[in-house]
């Protein structure tokens, strides 16, 4: 027989690898039981990532992430309050009307240079009519600087007929509101406000996701809306875009004590969708978090059995001259490496299932009904998990071993 | 002789008691007065409960003892923790047991070089070829790479024994080291260790109750009921 090749492995990972290997149907059957650990964790952490992203896209699509308006008008007291005085009064709270930000280009510009922000968008927002031959909508009037619009919410990806642009007289209208109005690319039709009037031609007709949204927007350019509703040179909301949605809370609450404006990030406006997004991944860490315990547990009962199976061979091992340190080591290394084959199969496992899910679970359109992708971070961190858990789980039972009594454990 | 190099092995008032404390209190050695020098070839004898095995994983320092010195090569064992002990049984002692005891998923000479590797972490070519010398000295240069179930009782033997020898041990322990085999095989074994003895001068303990093989060691040392009740050279007429 030729001599093999003996690769300078250190004695734990050699020992640990033959009694694995040794013990091949135990193995076999806690590599396979923390693969679908792992795979159950990878994929889950794939589906709701997908979904919450999609649900995300949806609705910030069409939205800002941070918006900044004038503080609202309150009724001032005709004298200061006096402590210790109980003022009876019943105060009929203002009408809020239009109003312009104040000092707002200053606003954008400071806006502009902080970090995160990814685009600034000044804009007049009024509601106005629509009107064309005998038929009339109520709308809201958008007037925007296109070009930072555009960066805000990404008007061009929702263009669905014409051009994307905005000169004097022109408008981009929701596709609800064109066909309510039988409007086509190219058609004027009037919008009206209270005071004023002006005739615009269609440019383009977007899709913004939400029905409402589509029946009632109205894009103008910025200057159209001033004269519109009277604000010349004014601006009645800002829009942020920011590079990290999560953020959007944090900077609208920094904005709020800097800023003589009222700010609301996306959290504020869809508190609903954000307390439910919340609740799942709450329930996606909790069910990670259970099979994570299972796994562990599998490894660990596997281990001991192996354990109190390999006594014997601990002992000769012990006589052999290994340290107590380098039996536990032998029994980590058997964990570490389960946890790592496990890992390996388990997130080929889980991208199977991805594809699976992608080919098979479509929308009433054919399509996939959202991207669920397993980016490599999550993968890393999953499988990483995996072989922790394996340490982890290996860490009683080789304790377990280290301690065993050799002269007993030859004995047995 | 040299009068100032301490003997290999010495024990002075050996106790070993087990349950201290306890109602079930038991003393097996009461007192061992034992010293081995370098290059003897001795075999312990005693009836079962003598207190054999005891001795033998006190002296493989794989138990400690309750009372009394223990010396190897003048150095006490007595205050060493357990990796201390670990590390001079690598240094010392060499282990023969009765049923061989080999790694079954290990092959022969991964078995032989195990020693080795615990020591160093991997197994250098040196070891590698010191270890194929001593299977081809103990006749098994063709079975170097079967694995311990695919071999005979006698052969298993031979390679624990070459096991023992690999780290070039002053004392090889052999407990009961043909116990297990039948007299062709266990004549050919006890025939190996006399003649690795003969070679390279490694002391020998042998714990043994044949008689036959008592009388072919060079002293014979009698364990009764824990305490040392015969220990005498062996007086051979023939050469």
């Amino acid at each position: 027989m030729t001599a093999r090749r003996w690769p300078p492995l250190g004695f734990e990972s050699r020992v640990a690898l033959r009694f694995l290997l040794e013990g091949r149907f135990q193995s076999l059957l806690i590599v396979v039981g923390v693969a679908a650990g792992v795979a159950v964790v990878a994929y889950i952490t794939a589906l709701i990532g997908g979904l919450q992203r999609n649900t995300l896209e949806k609705t910030l699509g069409a939205q800002a992430h941070v918006v900044l308006t004038p503080l609202e008008e309150v009724v001032a007291a005709a004298r200061p309050r006096i402590d210790g005085e109980t003022v009876v009064a019943d105060t009929q709270a203002r009408a809020q009307r239009l109003r312009t930000l104040a000092n707002w280009p200053a606003v954008v510009a400071v806006l502009e240079q902080r970090p995160g922000v990814v685009a600034v968008s000044p804009m007049v927002a009024g509601a106005a009519l629509a009107q064309r031959g005998e038929a009339t909508r109520s709308v809201s009037v958008a007037g925007v600087e296109l070009e930072r619009f555009d960066r805000v919410i990404n008007l061009g990806s929702k263009l669905v007929d014409g051009t994307l642009r905005l000169a004097p007289g022109e408008a981009i209208a929701g596709v609800t509101l064109a066909s309510d109005l039988g409007l086509r690319v190219g058609d004027r039709f009037t919008i009206s406000t209270g005071t004023r009037q002006e005739s615009l031609r269609i440019v383009g007709l977007v899709d913004l996701g939400v029905a409402e949204q589509n029946r009632r927007s109205v894009y103008v350019p910025l200057r159209s809306a001033q004269s519109l509703f009277d604000l010349a040179g004014g601006a009645t909301r800002i829009d942020l875009s920011l590079a990290d949605v999560w953020q959007a809370r944090a900077l609208a609450a920094e904005l709020a004590r800097e800023l003589p404006a009222k700010v609301e990030s996306w959290q504020d406006t869809n508190a609903q969708l954000v307390s439910a997004l919340n609740a799942q991944s709450v329930s996606t860490t909790i069910i990670r978090g259970v099979v994570m315990v299972v796994v562990v547990l599998g490894i660990a009962s596997v281990l001991v059995v192996s354990v109190v199976q390999k006594q014997r061979e601990i002992g000769i091992l012990r006589a052999m001259g290994a340290t107590r340190a380098q039996v536990m080591g032998v029994f980590l290394v058997q964990g570490a490496l389960v946890g790592l084959l496990g890992a390996l199969v388990g997130v080929l496992m889980a991208a199977g299932m991805i594809e699976l899910f992608t080919r098979f679970v479509k929308g009433s359109d054919g399509l996939p009904l959202f991207a669920i992708t397993l980016p490599p971070r999550v993968a890393l961190q999953v499988a990483l998990l995996a072989w922790g858990a394996g340490v982890l789980a290996a860490l009683a039972p080789a304790r377990r071993a280290a301690r065993m009594d050799p002269a007993q454990a030859i004995r047995l | 002789m040299n009068a100032v190099t301490p003997p290999l092995l010495s024990l002075r008032g050996l106790r070993k008691t087990y349950n201290a404390g306890r109602p079930n209190e038991v003393e097996v050695l009461h007192g061992i007065e034992l010293t081995l020098g370098q290059g003897e070839f001795a075999a312990l004898i005693g009836p079962s409960g003598s207190g054999k095995s005891t001795l033998l994983n006190i002296l493989g320092l794989l138990e400690r003892p309750s009372d009394g010195a223990h010396e190897i090569s003048g150095q006490s064992v007595r205050a060493l923790d357990d990796d201390g002990l670990t590390a001079m049984r690598r240094r010392t002692l060499g282990f023969v047991f009765q049923f061989h005891h080999l790694l079954p998923a290990f092959s022969a000479l991964e078995n032989v070089t195990l020693p080795a590797l615990a020591r160093d972490g991997h197994v250098s070519i040196a070891v590698r070829e010191r270890a194929k010398s001593l299977l081809e000295g103990v006749g098994l240069a063709a079975a170097m790479q079967r694995k311990p179930p695919e071999l005979s009782g006698g052969m298993q033997q031979r390679v624990a024994i070459a096991r023992a020898l690999v780290l070039q041990p002053a004392l090889v322990l052999a407990d009961e080291p043909t116990g297990n085999l039948d007299t062709a095989s266990s004549d050919e074994v006890f025939a190996l260790l006399r003649r690795i003895h003969g070679e390279d001068g490694t002391s020998f303990l042998v714990v043994t109750h044949d008689p036959r093989l008592a009388a072919r060691c060079d002293r014979v040392i009698e364990l009764v009921d824990g305490r040392i009740a015969r220990d005498a050279p062996v007086l051979r007429g023939e050469g």
